[in-house]
This record gives structure tokens, sequence and C-alpha cells, in this order.
């Protein structure tokens, strides 16, 4: 007997809500068969981590970010971490929270030092955090600021940076652990009177800050916002919740 | 109090309880870190012999966290029930394991045992189990609990739908929420991760999720999992279903999320008088994840496992209706890759079963761990057979606010199907009632005049 040639509508389940797929950049109306990813999918997902895979190991383009950083007219400092490689940075988080023996100390007085480092996506700070600090720059006249870069740095960096240089609040810029769809995306994390001894529930945090996520321009908004709050009230983290309206994007 | 064994002709010795159990614990990355994990495999078996020999008893007496010094600590001790714990009182962790295996023991002898069971006796004996001690264990316990449906009952598989998008929009929210529904996900929950935790927009988004629900008669409940405290500041005007917590082991670790047992307390109490539930009202909602102790400083020298278990203790004095264990999503430095994923997701659905949770999985990893889908297709297989009562359901596995790789609404979707296991009854009958699924649980082929949920 003659096998009969299957035509691929039987078996392969469209899902008629593909129109959804415009709103949003989540992985909707894909379709199934037999309950399970159609085969296009399951290799589009594996391509989009391949790539992924491989941004984790960008580095952070330090020459090209001194000069930018140098163009605001501010006291700039580089300073090193403890670890020496990618490698390391991955397995060993306590490193990348502490400078290297050789880091000097200064007494700057400083009321603001914004600090840029590399963490999980170097790409993301060597492409969105100069426009940030050009957005928010100009609207801190009042303060005095220093501008810092960082290699293989994690959030709590900021609170030993603070104490070499005397600061009252930092703002650290990070590279996020990249997702499959967003490999590039900044993360803030602001510290009012930053200590070694500082933990998480401390700070606030702007998060997503890439193409699909939060625009430059919110993310400066919410920053100043955090900033002008911290002096006031002379708190972060928890306590300070972010009250300002329309504070996020909509597409 | 010191501890020995000699294992060939070399006697090692352990300066303490939290020691062995350190030395003992199958290698990870976040041991390491800390520095308390065993030096070598020569070293970790003869502390897991070590430890097989200690009787339960111990744990008791010899505290890991000092009773002064920690408010979980305190927690442990002051709730243990020593009638539960009286038929195994006289037994060392090794027996613990070979009762806890035997015929003897079914789910309701293991349900009378539960308060009598500490976090550390839990640790001790998943450490010298292998994954499929863990998993035949866990399998005997039924742990159910009820809001809106029906979560845990044998079976049954639920799913949380996880709608995140990275600027809170409530079009992107709505079409993943549909996506999943349509797939059978989101009898568990239906739970956002915001992206600013501020109270006008968990306000909104509870608002936009209340309405979706009662406009299509979901059997299901809600929740925004943002900090507690933002979610008491609006719990009086906006309609909270779940209250979520993450929480820790130990008392400087949830001092670390800006919480303590007082604030929970509290916070159950105004849960409670919500009565938002209609065929229950358990309506805390936990997660946890080995490693958030150390990340916090928070660890006292105590293993990241046993941590982890002490997490639990926290969780199951408030009830909850959910506790789910974040696996894969602290990194590589605290679980290194698929292999350190799988045994510690399967420690904890087993550790937090046994102390009578209802327990569930993000069976995730980040791009930074050395784990891929295939490691997840594992872990998920593996904790469909143990029991688990529930996964996390994201569109394509991909979250795209939190950056990390879960579970889709087609894996919940194969997990049912190999298992055949079927979502919560209430809500199934509603995707029977929609033309969803048909009564083998297959989904239907929708054609566009059926799609109610527009």
């Amino acid at each position: 007997m003659m096998a009969k040639e299957i035509s691929k509508s039987n078996y392969l389940q469209i899902d008629p809500w593909e129109n959804l797929r415009s709103l949003s950049k989540a992985r909707i109306a894909l379709g199934n068969s037999g309950g399970s990813l159609p085969t296009r999918e399951v290799l589009s997902f594996q391509e989009d981590h391949a790539f992924t895979k491989d941004a984790i190991y960008s580095d952070l383009k330090e020459k090209e970010l001194l000069k930018h950083l140098q163009d605001f007219k501010l006291p700039v400092y580089q300073f090193q971490t403890k670890v020496s490689d990618r490698k390391e940075y991955l397995k060993r988080p306590d490193l990348g929270k502490k400078l290297a023996e050789t880091s000097e100390s200064e007494n700057g007085d400083f009321d603001i030092l914004f600090i840029l480092t590399d963490g999980l996506a170097a790409d993301a700070i060597n492409e969105r955090a100069i426009p940030l600090l050009k957005e928010i720059l100009p609207k801190l006249n009042d303060y005095k600021i220093g501008l810092c870069l960082v290699k293989f740095g994690r959030v709590a960096i900021g609170d030993e940076i603070a104490e070499k240089l005397n600061a009252k609040f930092t703002a650290v810029f990070i590279g996020e652990r990249p997702g499959l769809s967003s490999p590039k995306s900044m993360g803030i994390y602001t510290t009012y009177e930053p200590r070694s001894e500082t933990t998480d529930e401390r700070r606030n945090c702007i998060s997503n800050i890439h193409e699909n996520g939060m625009s430059i321009e919110k993310a400066a908004d919410l920053l100043q916002y955090f900033i002008k709050e911290s002096f006031r009230r002379k708190i972060s983290g928890v306590k300070l919740k972010a009250s300002l309206p329309n504070q996020i994007d909509r597409k | 109090m010191a501890y020995k064994f000699t294992l060939r002709g070399k006697t090692y010795s352990f300066k303490d309880l939290k020691t062995v159990l350190a030395k003992a614990t199958p290698e990870r990355s976040g041991d390491a870190l800390a520095g308390i994990a065993a030096e070598d495999n020569k070293e970790r078996i003869a502390a897991q012999y070590c430890l097989s020999e200690i009787p339960l008893k111990a744990f008791l007496d010899d505290l890991l966290i000092p009773y002064e010094k920690d408010e979980v600590t305190r927690l442990i001790i002051d709730d243990h029930d020593t009638e539960a714990f009286k038929p195994i009182s006289s037994l060392t962790v090794a027996e613990f394991r070979d009762y806890l295996l035997s015929y003897e023991v079914d789910g309701k002898t293991l349900k009378g045992l539960a308060p009598g069971l500490i976090p550390e006796m839990v640790a001790a004996v998943s450490k010298i189990m292998r994954n499929q001690d863990l998993i035949s264990i866990a399998s005997k316990i039924e742990v159910v609990t009820k809001f809106r449906n029906t979560i845990g009952l044998k079976g049954h598989f639920s799913v949380r739908l996880q709608p995140n998008n990275p600027s809170d929009d409530p079009k992107g929210i709505a079409a993943s929420i549909i996506d999943g529904l349509m797939y059978g996900c989101g009898d568990a929950v239906i739970g956002i991760n915001p992206a600013t935790d501020n109270p006008q927009e968990v306000s909104k988004l509870l608002k936009q999720l209340d309405d979706f629900r009662q406009q299509y008669e979901i059997p299901t409940q809600n929740c925004i999992l943002s900090h507690l405290t933002t979610t008491f500041e609006i719990i009086d005007k906006a309609p909270v279903d779940l209250i979520f917590q993450s929480i820790g082991g130990t008392e400087k670790t949830n001092s670390s999320f800006g919480i303590d047992l007082k604030l929970l307390q509290e916070a159950y109490e105004a849960g409670k008088e919500l009565g938002r539930g209609t065929i229950g009202n358990q309506m805390m909602y936990f997660e946890t994840g080995q490693g958030s102790s150390l990340s916090a400083d928070a660890h006292h020298g105590v293993d990241q496992q046993t941590l982890e278990a002490r997490a639990y203790a926290v969780a199951r004095k408030f009830d909850p209706f959910l506790v789910n264990t974040v696996v894969g999503f602290i990194g590589p430095e605290y679980l290194y890759d698929g292999k350190q994923i799988i045994r510690a997701a399967l420690e904890d659905h087993f550790c937090g079963k046994l102390l009578g949770l209802p327990m569930g999985c993000d069976v995730c990893y980040t791009n930074h761990a050395e784990a891929d889908q295939d490691d997840m297709d594992s872990l998920l297989t593996l904790l469909g057979v143990a029991g688990c009562n529930y996964i996390m359901g994201v569109p394509g596995a991909d979250d795209i606010m939190l950056n990390y790789q879960s579970t889709s609404f087609h894996d919940a979707m194969y997990l049912r199907k190999v298992l055949n296991k079927r979502p919560a009854p209430e809500f199934e009958e509603w995707l029977l009632k929609m033309g969803i699924f048909d009564d083998q649980g297959n989904r239907k082929e929708l054609k566009e005049q059926m799609l109610k949920l527009k």
C-alpha cells in the first residue's frame, strides 16, 4: 500500500492571535505541534541564546568611555577591582565588590558620584551610559559631581569608591544580566550615604534601560527624582518609593 | 561541639555541626565561594558518613545560628512540635533516610510528621540522598492549598502565568496573558514582577488583572510581586489577592530584603482580613532561592542549602498558598551549571514538601550559567515526577523583563501530556467551557471565531 503524503497544515497548529505580537517583544503566538514548539521556534530560540552567550564576554571600551567622561569637564577617576578576568568575575562576585589594593583615595567631598561599570553586559555601558549622563548632568548644577569608570565591578563597588573619594550619594551604572531579547540592558543603582556595610534594601534601582524597555529620557527623569528625594529626605532604598507620575514609558 | 569520622585510616574532624553539613553538601559553587565547601571528594564523603551517624535530636540542641542572635532560629525552636517529633526522636540521619523511603511511610504519615521536623534535620537527610531519593519521597507528599481554586492535588499540575513586561505596558501584558491562557496556563496564579516597585503602578496593574479575571470569570488569583511594604501600602485601595515576598533563612537575610517576621505577621493578618478567596483563604506567596544569604553576607558560615531550608520555616509560619524556589536565577557563582541547578531544585522541592509546603519551582537559568534548554527539560521532567505543585509559564521561556530563561507554556503542555496530569480542577473546567482544551487535555484548534478572549 502506498503511504499518503502528509500536508503540513494537518499537524501544525497556528495561533490565530498572531496580531497580538505587535504589542510585545514576548515570544507569543508561536503555534505548536502536539502542544510542543514548532521547529522554527526551537531553532530561533537557540540562535538568540548563542548570541547572548557570546555577548556576556563583550569588553568595556575604557579608552573611548574615559575620553567621553573627560568631555564633561568634571573630575574623572578610574579604578580597578580585584578581578583579573571575565571567568573569575562570573565565579567570584566578592572580588568584583572590592577595589584593587593599589587604589588611591582622595577627599573629593562630592555630593554625587556617577560610577560606570561593565557588570554582565559591557556593551550596555558602552552604548547607554554616556547618553544618559548627557541627559542628566545639565539638570544637576547645584551638586558637586565626580565621574568614575571601573572594570569588572559589581553594584557594591560604588560603596568603597564613595568612601575613597568621600561622597554622599552614588549612582552606579551597570550592565544587567543579558536576556535573549535584550542583551544590552543597563541598570542604575542609587545609594544615599553609601558605606562598605551597605546592603541592597538601602538602594533604589532603575532597571531595563534598553531599546525596548525604559528610554534614556525617562531613566534620567527617574534618576533625577531619586537624587532630589534622597537629598531631601536623607534616605535611599525601600523606604523611598518612586511616586513620580508617568515615570514609565508606554508604547 | 566537634565531630569526627575515620575513613580508610584517615581521621577527618569538623569543628562544629554547620561544618559537617557544609562539607557533606554535594558540590556547588556557592559553598566554595563562601569558603565552607569540602576540600575534595574524600572529605565530602567523610563528612557525609559523619553526618549520617548524627542523631536527629542533635539539631535541636546544637544550633547552627545562636538562638539569641537570630529570630529565624527562635521561630524554628519555639514552634517545634515535640509530640510530632516523638516517633523519629531516636533516629540518626541515616536511619531517617531509610525510614522516609520505607513502604510503611506514606503521605499521611509524613504530613503528621512535618510539624516535628526542623529545616536542619530535613536539609541534613537530603545531603545523603541521591536525586531519586529526593524524588521518591517528595512524590509521596500531597500539599493542597486553596484560594479561588485548588492547587497541589495528585494528578494535577499547575502553572503561574508570568506575563512580565520591561515597561509594565498593559497591552503587552494582556497579550502574554491571552497567549498563556490559550495554552492552559495561569491556574496557580497570574503573577507579574513589576518593572518598577511603586504603589500607583502596582495598583494599576492589579486593577487590570482583576478586571480581566472578572470579565472572563477565570477561577484563579492574581499577584503583583512587589515588595511587601508596597503591597501593604495599597492593600485597602487595590484588589490584592495574594501577598508576595522574597524571604531567606536568617534574620539578616530578611533584613537585607527589608522585612522581618513582625512585618510578615502584620501583612499576613491584613491579608486574612481581605477574605478575597472563594474556596479558601491561603493568600501568602513566597519566593526563595539557594544563595540569597551569602549574597547578602548573612550566611553565618552555614551552607546555602541548609539556609534555604530555614527559609521554609519562615514560609510555613504563614500558611502560604504558593512557595517557589527560584533555583537558577541567582547565577553561576551559587549554582554553576545544569547539574548543580537540577540537584538544588530537587533538594528544595523535597525539603519544602517534607516541611509541609506547597512547593513550586522556577525551573530556570541565566545566560551566564553553564546551562541550556536541555537541562531545563530534564529538571522539569524530574520535578513533574516528584509531584511539584507548579512551575512558571513564560512566553517562549524567555522573560523579557527579568532577563532569564524559565519554562514556557509549551513546556507545561509537554509535562501534562507525558505525565498525564491536569490543571487545577476548577481551572480545567473553565478551559473546557471556553473551548480551549478538549477533554483529553489537548489544545483545540482555535479558529478566529472561537477566540472568546478578545
